[in-house]
């Protein structure tokens, strides 16, 4: 596996160094800087980890360990209307998951691969808080409750 | 000090608030098996995850088992270690960490000193039920010019990570992933070579299993060995001797030089040689060097930068290169020992018998498994042609006499070849943590001076502690030394260097903790400090036995400066025997 060359835009790193000095550059704060760095470019390739590695001073290995760990964090570009599918416990008994497999069939992803035209994006989470709802899908901010399979074609039909 | 009262399968103990269940078990002469801790006493070395859960045992008023290397005792406790609850438990953990490993035990590299299958034996497992269900990891095999990295093998134990980012703050290996994805792996899950690694191979001294192994290279030496039209000369590194002997079954801190010798001369060595003797020459180039460097600095010449650092250590090169490349003039410009030896192999003494160097193949036998990458780097070959061309570690020469069906404990001793075997004690002492500055100092102080050292033995400068500094009198000019073993020790000594409050004139750093006694490619010491610090007293007691023990009294190197070099750091020397520094941090690039 070949080395990852470091490239970016100057005023990414910027960015990325405004966020950084933001907390003090205090490596205890590195989940946040991680999620101020995420909501900015939609997800944490490995150039942005490097740079807020050199800025915080921990080492790059130990910052792809956390954006690993947790599911939040992406190393994947989210689509333009990024899909995610509830999997909580509600949404889950009420065929969850039937709704997303009928999401991947019809975007031909699997969950955290994002569409070659960079339209779609497939994730699943734990429990929205709207469980009267279930199941529950987010497209983008929007919100679509009691969804069947059936409905996933329509849902999609609404971002052509 | 506040002391708790417990009571461990019966047997009343007393300890210190803040002991844990595990520690005071062990006062008992209990031993509560442990499989992810580890420590290493008196070097602040200590890896303590409570993640395998080998070790739980059972408190009274508990509910749940508790693991003993992370419980501290309570006033009152009563505690027991081998109920049927703790067994059952303990082979449970056993068998779910058994389900996903790997099962080529039989031609596994660590077969034989694997804690895992020590473990497997210790607790009696026979079968081992659910692997049909359990997901096997895939790992894909890292190869690295050191390090192997199988991560099939990882029991998630953590102790590399421990050793790579807590004592040496290298940083290159860190937890990633989740469930049966987690692993232990470099930034992006990119090979070792493309990350930070110094290869000093802590990671593998500390790995209970197979994950983390050396490249081997006895297969190459072997075949050089076989191959009539090469000359094999061997150079055994200082601290090889004082712990070869363990393979074999003896005491740590046995000597085993004379054997040592013997065994590689049965294997079909030509001419078999000392690191010592470019130990003795390294102090030669680097003693004079600092001396040059700190006469120009008393005289006022801004240009002359002092501390100098020593470069014997590879694993500490590379970190420099990676940390501190705007330090990177700082450390003396010396070849390491190795180095310095594969050089003058391959012209002083391939002249002296009339091998062309094509010819001539050198092999080193290594505590360290940074010297396999070392003897590799581009600026030590010369048209290709390596000046070392294989490294191996004293693990694997164990390997290689056992398998000649060569009995080390039953060997004479015998010497090592002229010239190149001739050594002093103060070539020895390079071993060691705090060594190679004691040899500097015993040249330097008579090459300034002009005075005869009274005293040889710098007890300042020995010990264990991480970071050591003394003030040594050169007859009126007081010279401030400092010592690290440990990268995360050195990085401290660098800090200081960097923000210019450093005081020290000279700083001798080794990667790894104890110096090259300690180093990664030495039997394994599964956490038993005692180890170390035998093979410390060994060192030393081979110095003191030395006849001459200052390496500018060694007749050899002296008939080498005469017939060949010149003088200490002439053109010829500079050439041959010092080199330079790359800077490797990677560097942000700006896209447009």
């Amino acid at each position: 596996m070949s080395s990852i060359k470091i490239e970016l835009r100057q005023e990414d790193i910027e960015k990325i160094r405004e966020i950084c000095g933001s907390f003090g550059k205090d490596p205890q704060e590195l989940i946040n800087v991680l999620h101020k760095c995420q909501e900015h470019f939609g997800y944490l390739p490995a150039e942005v980890q490097e740079v807020v590695s050199n800025e915080l001073d921990v080492p790059v290995a130990k910052i792809y360990g956390v954006v690993t760990f947790y599911s939040f964090f992406t190393m994947t570009p989210k689509g333009r209307h990024p899909i995610s599918i509830c999997m909580g416990t509600a949404c889950y008994v009420r065929g969850a998951e039937k709704v997303l497999d009928e999401f991947k069939k019809e975007l031909g992803l699997q969950v955290g691969q994002t569409s070659k035209d960079g339209k779609f994006s497939l994730s699943s989470l734990r429990c929205v808080g709207a469980c009267g709802l279930a199941p529950v899908v987010l497209v983008g901010d929007k919100t679509y409750g009691r969804v069947a399979p059936d409905d996933v074609r329509n849902i999609l039909k609404e971002y052509e | 000090m506040e002391t708790i009262k417990l009571t461990i399968d019966n047997r009343a103990v007393e300890v210190p608030r803040g002991t844990t269940i595990n520690k005071a078990a062990r006062l008992l002469g209990i031993e509560i098996p442990v499989l992810c801790y580890m420590e290493l006493k008196d070097m602040n070395i200590e890896n303590k995850p409570a993640g395998c859960r080998i070790c739980v045992v059972e408190v009274d008023g508990r509910r749940n088992l508790a693991p003993s290397c992370a419980t501290n005792c309570e006033e009152g406790m009563v505690v027991r270690t081998h109920t049927t609850r703790v067994l059952n438990a303990r082979r449970t953990v056993m068998e779910f960490i058994l389900s996903d490993h790997p099962k080529d035990c039989l031609i596994c590299a660590k077969s034989g000193t694997c804690e895992l299958q020590s473990m497997a034996h210790k607790l009696g497992i026979r079968e081992i039920p659910g692997q049909e269900i359990a997901a096997m990891s895939t790992y894909r095999l890292d190869t690295s010019p050191s390090i192997i990295r199988d991560l099939d093998k990882c029991i998630m134990c953590r102790r590399c990570e421990m050793m790579c980012n807590e004592i040496q703050t290298v940083g290159a290996l860190s937890a990633v992933n989740r469930g049966f994805m987690s692993a232990v792996a470099p930034a992006f899950e990119q090979n070792l070579e493309h990350s930070t690694c110094t290869y000093c191979g802590q990671c593998v001294a500390v790995c209970p299993t197979g994950a983390l192994t050396e490249v081997d290279h006895t297969p190459d030496v072997l075949r050089a060995l076989a191959d009539p039209s090469k000359t094999v000369i061997v150079q055994t590194a200082p601290a090889v001797r004082a712990a070869l002997g363990e393979e074999f079954g003896m005491e740590p801190g046995t000597l085993v030089t004379g054997k040592m010798v013997s065994a590689l001369r049965s294997l079909g060595f030509d001419y078999v040689f000392d690191t010592d003797f470019a130990a003795d020459l390294t102090i030669m180039e680097e003693g004079t060097e600092l001396l040059d460097r700190l006469n120009r600095h008393l005289s006022g010449d801004k240009t002359a930068r002092l501390p100098i650092l020593t470069s014997c250590c590879p694993g500490w090169v590379n970190f420099f290169e990676y940390y501190f490349p705007d330090l990177k003039d700082v450390p003396s410009t010396a070849k390491s020992p190795q180095q310095m030896f594969g050089a003058i192999a391959n012209t002083y003494f391939a002249d002296k018998i009339g091998v062309n160097r094509k010819d001539l193949v050198v092999v080193s036998i290594m505590p360290c498994l940074a010297k396999k990458y070392e003897c590799q780097r581009g600026e030590f070959s010369t048209d290709n042609n390596p000046d070392v061309d294989f490294s191996i570690s004293t693990r694997e020469l164990a390997a290689f006499i056992k398998q000649a069906n060569i009995d080390l404990n039953n060997l004479e001793d015998d010497d090592f070849d002229s010239p190149l075997g001739e050594s002093t004690g103060a070539g020895v002492i390079f071993g060691t943590t705090g060594g190679v500055i004691e040899a500097a100092v015993r040249t330097a102080y008579e090459l300034q001076t002009g005075k005869k050292l009274e005293r040889l033995d710098f007890n300042e400068l020995r010990g264990l502690e991480g970071v050591r500094e003394a003030t040594i009198d050169f007859d009126g000019l007081p010279i401030r030394i400092g010592i690290a073993h440990g990268l995360g020790n050195a990085r401290k000594l660098l800090d200081d260097v960097r923000s210019g409050k450093s005081q020290f004139h000279a700083i001798e750093v080794m990667a790894c903790p104890g110096g090259c006694i300690g180093g990664g490619g030495q039997p394994l010491h599964h956490g038993n400090s005692e180890i170390i610090k035998a093979r410390v007293a060994a060192i030393y007691a081979e110095d003191k036995k030395k006849p001459l023990r200052k390496s500018h009294e060694n007749p050899f190197i002296i008939k080498l400066y005469e017939e060949f070099l010149g003088s200490p750091n002439s053109e010829k020397a500079h050439h041959l025997l010092h080199t330079h520094y790359f800077e490797r941090k990677k560097k942000i690039v700006v896209k447009h």
